[in-house]
């Protein structure tokens, strides 16, 4: 601990002072159109003064009519959430456990073509999507989960970035071939011993899936389907007061999302060091 | 729990054929345990091809596909025959606006979010990793990066729109009317601020990485040559980032320029930049007298968007160098 001491008059970072003021400086811009929100929500019409009758109206349930694609949105979205997390599980994982044990040469592919939507914008996509989607309507009918099928790609490179950084941890080529030689198939190599030992990755993946879906707007939006964005910004338009108090919802939500993803990716090291 | 399920001595005990396992090697089989083995590995990989199937229809089914029949129909004219006329639509002066729009929007506000973005990532330096400060900067860097969209426009226009806190503060405190020359906010420069808002956070998700790259052993051999903190910077800190900073420079300039949500939200009228020019295209048949226009703005973005994530996967395998 004394050569720490020393260390740290060399040390290339800020000093206490200084990174406070940045992070102080930074983060109170950053938190003033969060307050902007909060202070909207709370106006009390054009005499002035505040209170709490529109959060009053969200919790007590005394929202009917107009403000029903809200929660046709949310329910939408949540499904979407479900279906998606489904779709990345299921076709996902299972590729990127047979690429690691048996086609590691095919290890740049994979990655490449899952990183590949941050090239591609949405937009784009969506331009292709919507010939796709007339042929998957007539197969499946226009229920709104098969929009997770599109879903699936945009959460793609933040899933597989979660999941590869827990699957590069661990040596699933030799608990494979351990458990090869114990006579198991592949369907129990891969649910028994690779998902269990991944699984902080997976829920990793899982969590910024769904941050991802419910902050979806673009594809929503121009194949014309309802999800929470796209009826919040219908709702605006009526009432700016209530799709504000329910974005500000859905960041909080996102966030805690977000957070409980740090604590799963942090906890093993913390029990490593400790 | 699970964790503790890593080799157990079986599994040592096979652990040589983990690298016979190896494609390459398989030539030189021999009738050793490994090789049994190895031929179990390889008949479960035979069905293993298979397994591959799924996620490569998937991929083709809704990547690929869309991404070709967008770029498809830029190539197209109303009656399937191929054509270049829409591509003549990029040169449309309109269209050219608009694509400036888009291109100096993405610059400036790439500029400014890598820029501060750095220096938040620079006062995190030293900061507990697993401390509630990089907690809450990780898990609000990732909100506001990722899920922003529809939200932004929402808090900007609580906070600048015309009825504004910011807005209403400044008039009534100061008698700035931050709205005197006309009201920009749902103009393009109105788009400046809120991608400001995403591209900070992005910034501090892609950039410090690399700062945590910076080995505490360069520090110490500069201070042991006599040098001083800002020589650490000038000669060692700095050169190593350069390549990582320019690189997550052009994630930003990308990001920016391919987001849609938070434009839509706020603008309600007319097609500042390229995404709302290619919703107007595909919502409104004719945009210009032309068709298929959609495809050929798509095909513009995605040549932009190639040779920006191009050049960024050029930049990332160098700064790479400096991460082992």
């Amino acid at each position: 601990m004394s050569a720490s001491n020393r260390l740290h008059d060399i040390h290339p970072g800020p000093t206490r002072t200084t990174r406070w003021v940045i992070v102080g400086v930074i983060g109170a811009l950053f938190l003033i159109p969060i307050v902007a929100m909060i202070e909207f929500t709370l106006r009390k019409g054009l005499g002035g003064g505040y209170d709490f009758s529109r959060w009053a109206a969200v919790f007590g349930g005394q929202l009917t009519g107009e403000y029903k694609p809200i929660f046709t949105g949310l329910g939408n979205s949540l499904i979407l959430a479900v279906a998606t997390v489904a779709v990345m599980l299921v076709l996902l994982v299972p590729t990127m456990v047979l690429v690691r044990i048996r086609f590691p040469q095919l290890q740049r592919v994979l990655e490449f073509v899952c990183l590949l939507p941050i090239t591609i914008p949405a937009i784009v996509i969506v331009v292709g999507l919507a010939p796709v989607y007339s042929v998957i309507a007539r197969m499946f009918g226009s229920g709104v989960w098969t929009l997770a099928f599109a879903y699936g790609v945009i959460v793609l490179p933040y899933a597989y970035r979660s999941i590869q950084t827990n699957l590069a941890a661990v040596d699933v080529v030799t608990l494979s071939e351990a458990a090869r030689s114990l006579g198991a198939g592949w369907p129990t190599i891969l649910l028994r011993i690779v998902v269990p030992n991944i699984r902080r990755g997976l829920l990793a993946a899982s969590f910024i899936s769904v941050a991802v879906v419910l902050g979806e707007y673009t594809i929503a939006a121009l194949l014309n389907r309802v999800n929470l964005q796209t009826s919040l910004v219908i709702v605006s338009k009526a009432d700016p007061f209530v799709s504000i108090i329910f974005a500000l919802l859905a960041l909080v939500f996102a966030f805690v999302l977000l957070l409980a993803i740090g604590r799963i990716g942090r906890s093993p090291r913390q029990k490593a060091s400790s | 729990m699970a964790d503790t399920l890593t080799p157990t001595t079986s599994a040592r005990a096979v652990a040589p054929a983990a690298d016979a396992a190896a494609p390459a090697r398989s030539g030189t089989a021999t009738l050793s345990r490994g090789a049994r083995l190895r031929a179990g590995i390889r008949s479960l990989g035979s069905t293993g091809a298979l397994g591959l199937v799924p996620f490569a229809a998937y991929i083709l089914l809704f990547l690929a596909l869309p991404t070709a029949i967008a770029l498809f129909t830029g190539l197209v004219d109303g009656d399937g025959a191929f054509t270049w006329s829409n591509l003549a639509a990029l040169g449309d002066p309109v269209v050219l606006n608009t694509f400036g729009n888009s291109l100096w929007i993405s610059a400036l506000t790439a500029v400014i979010g890598a820029v501060v973005g750095a220096l938040f990532c620079y006062a995190l330096i030293g900061a507990k990793p697993t401390g509630a400060l990089r907690s809450v900067v990780d898990a609000a860097s990732g909100v506001l990066a990722q899920f922003g969209g529809v939200m932004l426009a929402f808090a900007f226009v609580a906070t600048i729109g015309i009825q504004g806190m910011v807005t209403v503060y400044l008039r009534d405190t100061f008698g700035v009317d931050i709205f005197a020359d006309g009201v920009w906010l749902y103009e393009a420069p109105g788009l400046i601020l809120p991608y400001i808002y995403f591209q900070v956070p992005l910034m501090i998700i892609t950039f410090s990485p690399a700062l945590e790259s910076l080995k505490p052993q360069w520090a110490e051999a500069t201070a042991m040559l006599g040098g001083s903190r800002l020589s650490y910077w000038r000669h060692v800190g700095l050169p190593v980032l350069a390549p990582s900073f320019a690189g997550c420079l052009l994630l930003l300039f990308a990001n920016a320029f391919s987001s849609f949500a938070t434009a839509a939200a706020l603008t309600s009228q007319g097609s500042q930049i390229v995404p709302l020019q290619i919703r107007a295209a595909l919502t409104s048949e004719t945009v210009l007298g032309r068709e298929n226009l959609a495809g050929a703005l798509a095909l513009g973005m995605i040549v932009v968007m190639t040779l920006v994530m191009a050049l960024y996967s050029v930049l990332m395998r160098r700064a790479a160098r400096w991460q082992r």
